[in-house]
């Protein structure tokens, strides 16, 4: 008798949980793993403004986010570099980036007895990675740091063994600074390392950076600043050196919106502009311009002009830097170009 | 109406089909494995052929893929672990079976195999916090005359190969132990009787259980190299992943499944992502091939011992059962 009360009850509420379902319109995405935490912090208030609309994101990876938007299992990716034009003609059709908040990747180091912010030019930033600079009392090093005593130590690499955006972001700036890491190395979301050793995600590279003396590797910004860890000053294309904030990630992709080419697929990295932080990057959504599920769209048009503008007020606290409003208004434009 | 002996008969049928459906399914998905990473890794099998098992190149950049010192890092770590942890884990399982007292066998038995039921992550952070500022700082105090032997040479970086094969062994231990144990606990009581009655000493009794046991206790062997074969998580924080073929127990190396677990996600061309899989394809191979020499070798031990001692009684005890189910 008990036992008949308690499965009616459980049938009941399986009813209610199918009716509730009903109503709301689930949309799925997948992809990069970088603005997840981003991403989910608006899919779960824009579900508060409006309680029918259930966006879920899987973050496997930007890679499997392309894959999936070319298999068309996914109605929006999500990547932290753009497709390349081998990707876009597999898509199944026309595919928009939309670049929704910026990154940025630190050097992080730890020298025995060295507590100052080190300088990095692009250009010694790419000859210690490659293996050609490796001692920390280098000439190189001592001429741009002057006044910072830095030992005879070994320099160790530490990089990113994870196939990852943050690498890609990193190896794109080095290319773009130094032709023979460009012809040496290239740019991917993995490479072929000439030195060093592989940590697993920003963790794993902070973590053997520090126990290891005379290391240096690279890690997102977010990572540097949720955990205190300090990181050098890079070279911009003007000649400043600059120690990476949201504001002077925010200045490059400002620098980078006069020359924005009309697909959003434009890496800033070395941005020309004043205060601007070399190793920024964009990250973007995908969606299709020729949706075949148009009422899903419509509800993706809306909640990415809602992301663009309300949304880019919760960045700042989650350690994003805002999109400039420059290139708010090119994205707000361009959300017309998905056919409703 | 059926007679009872004849119901009984379907019955029996009934079982051996479901049975026997059953041990078919393990053949469909292992054909299933190997027919899907075949097919999914043709690019990369098409691209490359035979070169891809020869190949030190690993850039994804330029599209050149080569799986040598992936597989080179993979079977040196393991054999590196077994050599360590065999003699360990069978010092365990004689213990445990042949020489502890009787109310320190179940909670010893239960610890070590309590060490198979933590998770391989655990072990990978143990070994990052741990077991790596160990190693780094053995590597700091090696004399510049052992550093000159190739096994040893290198900057002190902690991670690397050793770091790897010792977390390993520690994760191979309780298959091995608790296998060569069971293992122990089933060579009949009256082998040692035997022995005893012939004057053996203790050390000699236990020789005499080895002996009788010898296949299963290669069989635990070659499950926990299986187990490192395979390992990825612990391995791929430990390892220091730079895909290089040094013989340095300081060097950082990379393995098959860390690379395919490091990866993946990010494989968005077409070649990398093939290139992976038949990664996984090579592994399989290998895994295969490991089987089948332990299958060889328990093969060969069998036989030596039919040919040296020959057992009418066991063999009559042996055939009676097979005789009544046919």
């Amino acid at each position: 008798m008990k036992s008949t009360k308690v499965f009616l009850a459980l049938g009941l509420g399986l009813l209610a949980a199918l009716a509730a379902t009903g109503q709301t319109t689930p949309i799925n995405g997948a992809g990069a793993t970088f603005p997840y935490p981003i991403y989910s912090k608006w899919f779960s208030e824009y579900n508060k403004l409006h309680p029918e609309v259930e966006i879920n994101y899987q973050s496997i990876g930007s890679g499997g986010g392309i894959r999936q938007m070319t298999e068309q299992t996914v109605f929006f990716g999500a990547t932290d570099g753009p497709m390349n034009e081998e990707q876009i003609k597999k898509a199944p059709g026309p595919i928009l980036h939309l670049p929704t908040v910026l990154g940025a990747v630190v050097p992080v180091y730890n020298i025995p007895g060295v507590d100052a912010s080190l300088k990095f030019s692009g250009k010694l930033l790419a000859d210690i990675i490659l293996g050609k600079v490796s001692k920390w009392n280098d000439a190189a090093i001592t001429a741009a740091n002057p006044g910072v005593k830095l030992p005879a130590a070994d320099i160790v690499v530490v990089h990113r063994s994870d196939g990852s955006g943050t690498t890609y972001i990193f190896v794109d700036y080095l290319s773009k600074v130094s032709p023979e890491f460009k012809e040496k190395v290239g740019v991917n979301t993995s490479v072929n390392w000439p030195v060093g050793v592989g940590g697993k995600g920003n963790e794993g590279v902070a973590g053997l950076v520090k126990q290891t003396p005379g290391a240096i590797g690279y890690v997102e910004l977010i990572y540097a600043l949720q955990n205190k860890i300090s990181f050098g000053s890079v070279q911009n294309a003007g000649g400043e050196f600059i120690v990476a904030s949201l504001d002077s990630v925010t200045a490059a992709a400002a620098g980078a919106a006069k020359s924005m080419p009309s697909d959003f697929r434009v890496s800033i990295t070395n941005a020309p502009g004043k205060g601007v932080y070399p190793i920024s990057s964009f990250t973007w959504l995908l969606f299709y311009e020729n949706p075949t599920d148009k009422p899903r769209a419509k509800i993706m048009v809306d909640f990415m002009k809602w992301a663009l503008t309300e949304g880019q007020k919760y960045c700042k606290d989650l350690g994003y830097a805002p999109l400039p409003k420059e290139v708010v208004a090119l994205e707000t434009e361009a959300l017309k170009r998905i056919k409703l | 109406m059926k007679s009872p002996s004849s119901r009984r008969s379907a019955d029996d049928r009934g079982f051996r089909l479901g049975t026997g459906f059953f041990a078919l399914l393990v053949v469909l998905l292992v054909a299933g494995i190997f027919w899907e990473l075949y097919r999914t890794s043709q690019l990369s099998l098409a691209k490359f052929g035979f070169r891809f098992w020869t190949g030190k190149t690993w850039d994804p950049v330029s599209g050149e893929f080569g799986a040598l010192p992936f597989i080179w890092g993979t079977l040196y770590s393991s054999i590196l672990a077994m050599l360590i942890s065999t003699p360990i884990a069978l010092g365990i399982a004689i213990y445990l079976s042949e020489l502890s007292p009787r109310r320190l066998r179940t909670p010893l038995a239960f610890l070590t195999e309590l060490l198979a039921a933590v998770p391989s992550i655990v072990y990978g952070l143990w070994g990052v916090f741990v077991l790596v500022p160990i190693v780094r700082k053995l590597q700091v105090v090696t004399p510049d005359w052992l550093k000159k032997v190739p096994l040893f040479s290198g900057p002190p970086l902690g991670v690397g190969m050793g770091a790897a094969a010792l977390i390993l062994a520690v994760m191979v231990i309780p298959f091995t132990s608790s296998v060569a144990r069971e293992v122990l606990k089933a060579v009949p009581a009256s082998q040692r009787e035997a022995a005893y009655a012939l004057g053996a000493t203790r050390w000699e009794a236990i020789r005499a259980a080895l002996r009788f046991g010898r296949t299963g206790i290669i069989g635990a062997v070659i499950l926990g190299f299986g187990r490192a074969v395979g390992e990825t998580m612990a391995v791929t924080m430990v390892i220091g992943n730079n895909p290089q073929i040094k013989a340095s127990l300081f060097a950082p190396q990379y393995t098959m499944a860390a690379v395919i677990a490091n990866e993946f996600t990010e494989a968005a061309d077409d070649l990398y992502l093939s290139a992976l899989i038949e990664i996984g394809l090579v592994l399989f191979v290998i895994t295969v091939f490991i089987n089948a020499i332990s299958r060889l070798l328990i093969w060969s031990v069998t036989r030596e011992v039919k040919a040296q001692v020959p057992k009418p009684t066991a063999t009559v005890a042996f055939a009676a059962p097979t005789g009544g189910g046919q």
